[in-house]
């Protein structure tokens, strides 16, 4: 079943079109791929599913979950299951980690109308998942994002997506700026998520991240438009060829 | 305008909620100022000659200074001649001898302030504070008090002070700021009308924090509270103060001193929490807060400490300030001080480092939203005899929407060439990017707003007692926040 379905999506940053009418449907419990050059509008994609409003939707609809995803507030989109994991995850200073999960996660509870996590309960869930991504717990204290490296940056919002269990995880650039090490983590957090139930869209320059989260679906988005779709074997092939074949096939 | 901005707008354009005006007969002197006026004031606190002497003296040097033009704020001159001088809740006995015996009027003011007058309340446990109450020109209720003078603590009303205690107040009153220090202190010395008094004996720790709360009530009259307070050898005390005023279309002036007196090894920690009505949109009525406030930390080993946390007034014009003349003794400076609507504020902090090894730290905070316009102005002064003195700042703004304004202008004037003085300086905007990282994590854009401007508070309300912060939080919280959305 679809989980997201997206239909001849048009997309202005700033007055100039970046996505040109894109097509795509994900089914739940499905991991697809966007693979793709610099500017072909990957990040665009994925801030304007989160409802960044730097991002105008000028033609097109969003399906999510049979909801018009586009008439939703960023909050309510999160609520509802859809979960980004920034390209360049800004920082809180002074807002300790575990105060700001607390507080999105009690705020999805209240949309759930469940009442507010017991603060134990809440310990026990941060103290379990930052062992899964290898979190150093001393993160968990620390102002969110606040002086953290590059790639603890990345591992964080790894961390955040598995405390807050999205039904939806759109993963921006995640594997830049990671070495080996740590995109093997990050990657594995990943992938003790899936459980057929849950879609990932996983967005990257590199085939090298889908050998460690190897998708269901590859599709490469070039010049604003999806131009070919295929198995998981498109990555490799577009490794080895790199991008320039799609580039004309785009134009 | 972006969505966001529109939530920022709105989020800062909270009504005012302490604007209530109570309904109580005033005993008021008419408006205008001259020495007749000063010696009514003084006749009617049936005050010794001296204290007479002393406000006539003040007023004569007042008479000769000029207002001063250098603040980076803008008003209409002030007639000072249209000002009542002097405002009371009309009574028929001259003073309330216990809590039972205030108006209820007033009683009801402060219980709708939240503000606990009621002994009783306090010793079921719930808060561990003694109370003063300022309404308009006087105090009207002190509380805890005997229990206080059981360790020798004095915690009473200026007026009262000047009866009880006058050879406290003429040892003390004006050695920190001088009849003479400046314009608006000139004219507090001249005509000041009531405010706190505290002494805390020597090795004493006051076991519970002292608070005032200054309303100002009638129209067109001027607060001119004079608070002192002195801490002997080895004596700790912690000081609240919160202000509120209703909302009138005219500006009220509040010209306050505070003048902290720290003994050898002594403590003070003064915060405030200042909530004077701002004013609306357009600019039109508040409080302008044109305060003096400065301590002197007289012994060796000595700390005094302001923290305060500023939300309203049309105009916000004071610089806490510590004077550190005891060797090793320690001066601090933590502030929040929010502009939104018209405010203007141009405040900080003077520390002046006298002693040896003597060490002053400011961390400012100031948040301008709307059209507020802020000024951090602030002045670190190592003398030649300051050994090793050593100083750390931090002055940090976030504006939130356009239209507003942060300034800094750090002054040093370093006179030993021992000293050590550190300065950070941050301007950040309220990112679009921080409240789209927060709503996508299903964090509403209200609460993402108040959690990004308490973590930017965070070392300012660390440094408030654990009920003042929660407080403290709050307000910030509606001032900035529209809880309807």
């Amino acid at each position: 079943m679809a989980l997201l379905e997206i239909r001849n999506l048009h997309v202005n940053v700033e007055g100039t079109e970046i996505l040109k009418g894109v097509d795509l449907t994900i089914d739940t419990g499905k991991v697809h791929a966007i693979m793709g050059p610099n500017g072909g509008g990957k990040s665009t994609l994925a801030k304007a599913l989160v409802g960044d409003e730097a991002y105008e939707i000028t033609e097109g609809e969003v399906l999510y979950d049979g909801k018009d995803l586009l008439e939703m507030d960023p909050e309510e989109r999160a609520r509802e299951g859809v979960f980004l994991g920034f390209q360049y995850p800004v920082e809180i200073p002074g807002v300790s980690n575990t105060y700001f999960l607390k507080a999105a996660v009690n705020a999805m509870r209240k949309h759930r109308g469940e009442g507010e996590i017991d603060a134990m309960e809440f310990l026990e869930l941060v103290r379990e998942r930052a062992k899964r991504v290898k979190l150093d717990e001393s993160l968990l204290q620390r102002p969110v994002n606040e002086g953290f490296s590059g790639g603890e940056k990345k591992r964080n919002e790894i961390f955040h997506m598995s405390v807050l269990e999205p039904k939806l995880g759109i993963l921006d650039e995640t594997d830049s700026g990671l070495d080996i090490d740590a995109l093997r983590i990050v990657s594995e957090g990943v992938n003790a998520m899936r459980d057929g139930e849950r879609s990932f869209m996983v967005i990257t320059h590199y085939q090298r991240l889908l050998e460690h989260i190897v998708p269901d679906v590859v599709h490469v988005l070039v010049n604003g438009r999806i131009v070919k779709t295929g198995g998981k074997e498109l990555a490799q092939e577009l490794e080895d060829k790199g991008y320039e074949g799609f580039d004309e096939a785009a134009a | 305008m972006s969505a966001s901005t529109e939530t920022i707008e709105r989020f800062t354009q909270k009504g005012y909620e302490a604007g209530f005006v109570t309904d109580v007969e005033e005993d008021r002197v008419p408006p205008g100022l001259n020495e007749d006026v000063i010696r009514q004031i003084s006749a009617k606190k049936n005050e010794p000659e001296w204290m007479l002497e002393w406000r006539l003296k003040a007023y004569r040097n007042w008479l000769t200074m000029r207002e001063p033009d250098w603040q980076y704020v803008h008003y209409d001159p002030i007639d000072f001649q249209a000002i009542s001088y002097y405002a009371a809740p009309k009574r028929d006995e001259d003073r309330p001898e216990s809590l039972d015996d205030i108006d209820p009027e007033i009683k009801a003011t402060y219980d709708k302030l939240g503000i606990p007058l009621h002994e009783q309340e306090q010793l079921a446990g719930v808060s561990n504070v003694a109370v003063d109450a300022v309404f308009d020109s006087v105090s009207v209720a002190t509380s805890y008090k005997e229990k206080l003078a059981e360790q020798g603590i004095i915690f009473c009303s200026m007026s009262e002070a000047v009866q009880n205690h006058p050879e406290l107040v003429h040892k003390y009153l004006g050695t920190v700021i001088p009849y003479n220090d400046n314009y608006f202190a000139g004219l507090n010395s001249a005509v000041f009308t009531d405010g706190s008094f505290v002494y805390i004996p020597k090795g004493v720790r006051c076991p519970m924090e002292l608070s005032t709360y200054f309303r100002i009530n009638a129209a067109n009259t001027g607060q001119f509270e004079r608070t002192l307070i002195i801490a002997e050898d080895s004596s700790y005390v912690s000081y609240l103060e919160g202000c509120t005023a209703p909302m009138r279309d005219e500006n009220q002036l509040h010209a306050a001193v505070v003048e902290l007196v720290a003994l050898d090894d002594a403590e003070i920690k003064y915060s405030t929490v200042q909530n004077w009505y701002p004013g609306d949109k357009e600019g039109k009525g508040g409080v302008y807060n044109f305060v003096t406030k400065r301590g002197l930390c007289a012994g060796d080993n000595s700390k005094i400490s302001w923290t305060q946390v500023e939300t309203g007034s049309a105009i916000t014009w004071k610089y806490p300030s510590v004077v550190m003349r005891g060797d090793n003794s320690v001066g601090e400076f933590y502030s929040v001080a929010v502009t939104r609507l018209r405010q203007q504020a141009d405040t900080g902090t003077k520390m002046t480092h006298i002693g040896k090894n003597t060490k002053s730290t400011i961390v400012s905070k100031g948040i301008s939203a709307q059209e507020g316009e802020q000024v951090y102005r602030g002045l670190v002064r190592i003398t030649p005899t300051a050994e090793n003195a050593r100083n750390y700042s931090q002055c940090d703004s976030m504006l939130m929407g356009s239209e507003c304004g942060a300034h800094t202008f750090p002054y040093l004037d370093v006179n030993n060439s021992t000293a050590q003085l550190e300065h950070e300086a941050t301007t950040s905007k309220i990112g679009e990017d921080q409240i789209l990282y927060c709503t996508s994590r299903g964090i509403s854009p209200e609460d993402a707003v108040s959690l990004i401007v308490n973590g930017f508070c965070k070392e300012v309300f660390r440094e408030l007692p654990m009920e003042f912060a929660v407080e403290a939080q709050k307000l910030l919280e509606v001032t900035l926040e529209d809880s309807v959305g």
